[in-house]
């Protein structure tokens, strides 16, 4: 299948040091794909260079074969490269239907209107509503953002990125400051992901990581050490060397 | 159509009658309260005309300080840029229909509104407030130099508008002008309802919020402001206009530094982010001025300072933000 979203030998450096250092990877519809890295690895950077909210020294950004290197970051969004934030990033007096809502009018081009009411657009209100109940959130839909538990914020944060109707989702630590106990809902929302979607996600839980990707890369300073499957990569030992460590030893993918 | 489905569809409505509610309420308020001011100050009607302007100017800085978190000490220069603009199209244009002039105000302060826009939105916080006190001076300025189109420090006079819609000529006591503003002021505050309401509406508290997160939706920060900036500007022109062919003559004073930090105060003291705010904090603070400074000449602005810090210490959310949310949490302990 071809790809949805290439990255080529991409390049950004900091004063004398390369924090993204000649990274290239292609994804197709439907892949999953989890970056793993230790702190420091360039996984920030990278995603910055990738939405375009940092601009490479050299390389190439594609979506759907078009090069977006020179795309600002709100045309990438327009052209499907959505991402949702590690520090949730939503607004705390606005409902998640509210959210939802201002997604799906700006994805159709409808949120500069300046009359109308969401509430009573019927086909804006049924894809909210059928967004929010799949992510198990209906019974706060009308609630503010700032009422909410944190691990629902997280679901909504997942939910504003697939009003977008994206083509490639990158996750950043979905379930980041989430509570052991809410972690259940958020798996659920990405194995309910759309099967088409290719999704990048940056995580640090790797049981979460390894039930969820289906392709593994390694980032460590700045440069991909591995790409490959999950089970692959707990064997590898410049992986264990540069991140694994005692997960590997332990034995929990192998 | 599912359960879940049909009770979005209910809750919706239900959001929707009680928003629709609450505009009524206001409209209802604003009538009210102008036949109460109409019966109560008849020989006082220019100074509620004034009112009723300033409350427009007021409005205007809610939209893009209270909803969009714009900081401007300058916002004047929309309100004097309408009102100039219909006072030289009256004067030197010979355009003295009062609804041809408020248009020229509007248009006035649509292009007022896109060029300091185009400035203030270039800086965020204090850089931000700094570039509007430097705009709010070069208006001043260009007005004061320009005296040819503008009377300079002399004022503009001479304006006569002819009767509105050719029956109700503007007479002596300020009726006309009174009517003809209350009427623009409820139309003006209806159709603002239905923008905070709308797509654009939510974008512009999202805005206020986090950039950030509105950008990766996919929408430009800057373009929407720069729209709520001309939204704005119409309604402070419209203000501008009411004030020109209410007096029938503009003075540099509706482009100043004083009257954009006025404004800014009458805001903050009737509360940000609320149409119903903005109208408060205007004729609290105006009536709250005319009454003081005529019942104690030498201290009145110690008067005021003193109610602005009690509001500020005591009601941080305004006089009309303060009474809004106890409402919310009677209703909500009720519940």
């Amino acid at each position: 299948m071809s790809a949805i979203f290439e990255v080529r030998n991409l390049k950004r450096s900091f004063g004398g040091l390369a924090v993204t250092n000649d990274v290239s990877l292609a994804m197709a519809p439907g892949d999953r794909v989890a970056l793993i890295g230790p702190n420091g690895a360039g996984k920030t950077t990278f995603v910055n260079l990738v939405t375009g909210n940092l601009t490479p020294d050299s390389g190439e950004v594609r979506i759907g074969g078009e090069d977006i290197t020179r795309v600002n970051a709100i045309g990438r969004v327009r052209r499907g490269l959505v991402r949702s934030f590690q520090v949730t990033r939503l607004f705390q007096d606005m409902t998640p239907a509210e959210h939802v809502a201002l997604a799906i009018l700006q994805r159709d081009g409808r949120a500069g209107r300046l009359f109308g009411n969401y509430l009573a657009m019927p086909e804006v209100m049924a894809e909210v509503g059928d967004l929010i109940g799949k992510l198990g959130l209906r019974d706060q839909m009308h609630r503010r953002v700032r009422e909410i538990a944190y691990g629902q914020q997280r679901l909504l944060e997942i939910a504003v990125a697939l009003a977008l109707k994206p083509r490639v989702l990158l996750l950043d630590e979905p379930a980041a400051g989430v509570p052991q106990s809410d972690t259940g809902r958020i798996e659920q929302a990405l194995a309910d992901l759309p099967p088409d979607l290719a999704v990048l996600m940056i995580e640090h839980d790797m049981d979460l990581v390894f039930r969820f990707a289906r392709r593994v890369i390694v980032l460590a300073a700045g440069t991909i050490i591995f790409d490959g499957s999950p089970s692959d990569a707990t064997k590898d030992p410049r992986v264990r060397e540069a991140y694994l460590g005692s997960y590997a030893n332990a034995g929990h993918a192998a | 159509m599912t359960m879940a489905t049909m009770n979005d569809a209910l809750a919706a409505a239900r959001g929707n009658r009680r928003k629709l509610g609450r505009d009524l309420a206001g409209l209802f308020v604003i009538l009210a309260l102008a036949v109460v001011g109409y019966l109560l100050f008849p020989n006082n009607l220019a100074l509620l005309t004034r009112m009723t302007a300033i409350a427009l100017l007021v409005l205007s800085l809610d939209l893009v300080t209270g909803y969009c978190g714009v900081a401007t000490l300058g916002h004047a220069a929309l309100f004097g840029t309408g009102a100039y603009t219909a006072g030289i199209a009256a004067v030197h244009f010979g355009i003295t229909d009062p609804l041809l002039m408020l248009a020229c105000g509007i248009l006035g302060g649509v292009v007022a509104g896109l060029l300091c826009g185009a400035v203030i939105l270039r800086a965020h916080g204090l850089p931000q407030l700094v570039l509007s006190i430097a705009l709010i001076h070069l208006f001043h300025e260009f007005a004061n130099k320009a005296s040819s189109w503008t009377g300079g420090s002399d004022g503009l006079a001479g304006i006569a508008p002819d009767p509105l819609l050719g029956l109700f000529a503007f007479d002596l006591w300020g009726r006309t002008a009174y009517v003809f503003g209350i009427v623009l002021l409820a139309v003006v505050f209806a159709l603002l309802r239905l923008v905070v309401r709308s797509p654009f509406g939510m974008l512009c508290r999202g805005i206020k919020e986090d950039p950030i997160r509105i950008r990766a939706m996919g929408a430009s920060p800057k373009v929407t402001l720069i729209k709520m900036y001309m939204i704005s500007g119409a309604v402070a022109g419209a203000g501008g206009a009411l004030n020109a062919i209410s007096t029938q003559v503009v003075g540099l004073d509706s482009l100043s530094f004083t009257l954009s930090a006025e404004s800014l105060v009458m805001l903050v003291l009737g509360g940000t982010g609320s149409l119903f705010g903005a109208l408060t904090g205007t004729i609290v603070f105006m009536f709250f001025e005319d009454i003081v400074s005529a019942a104690n000449p030498f201290h009145w602005l110690t008067m005021v300072g003193a109610l602005l810090i009690a509001v500020v210490l005591f009601a941080p959310k305004g006089l009309y933000g303060t009474i809004a949310a106890v409402a919310a949490r009677w209703q909500e302990a009720r519940r």
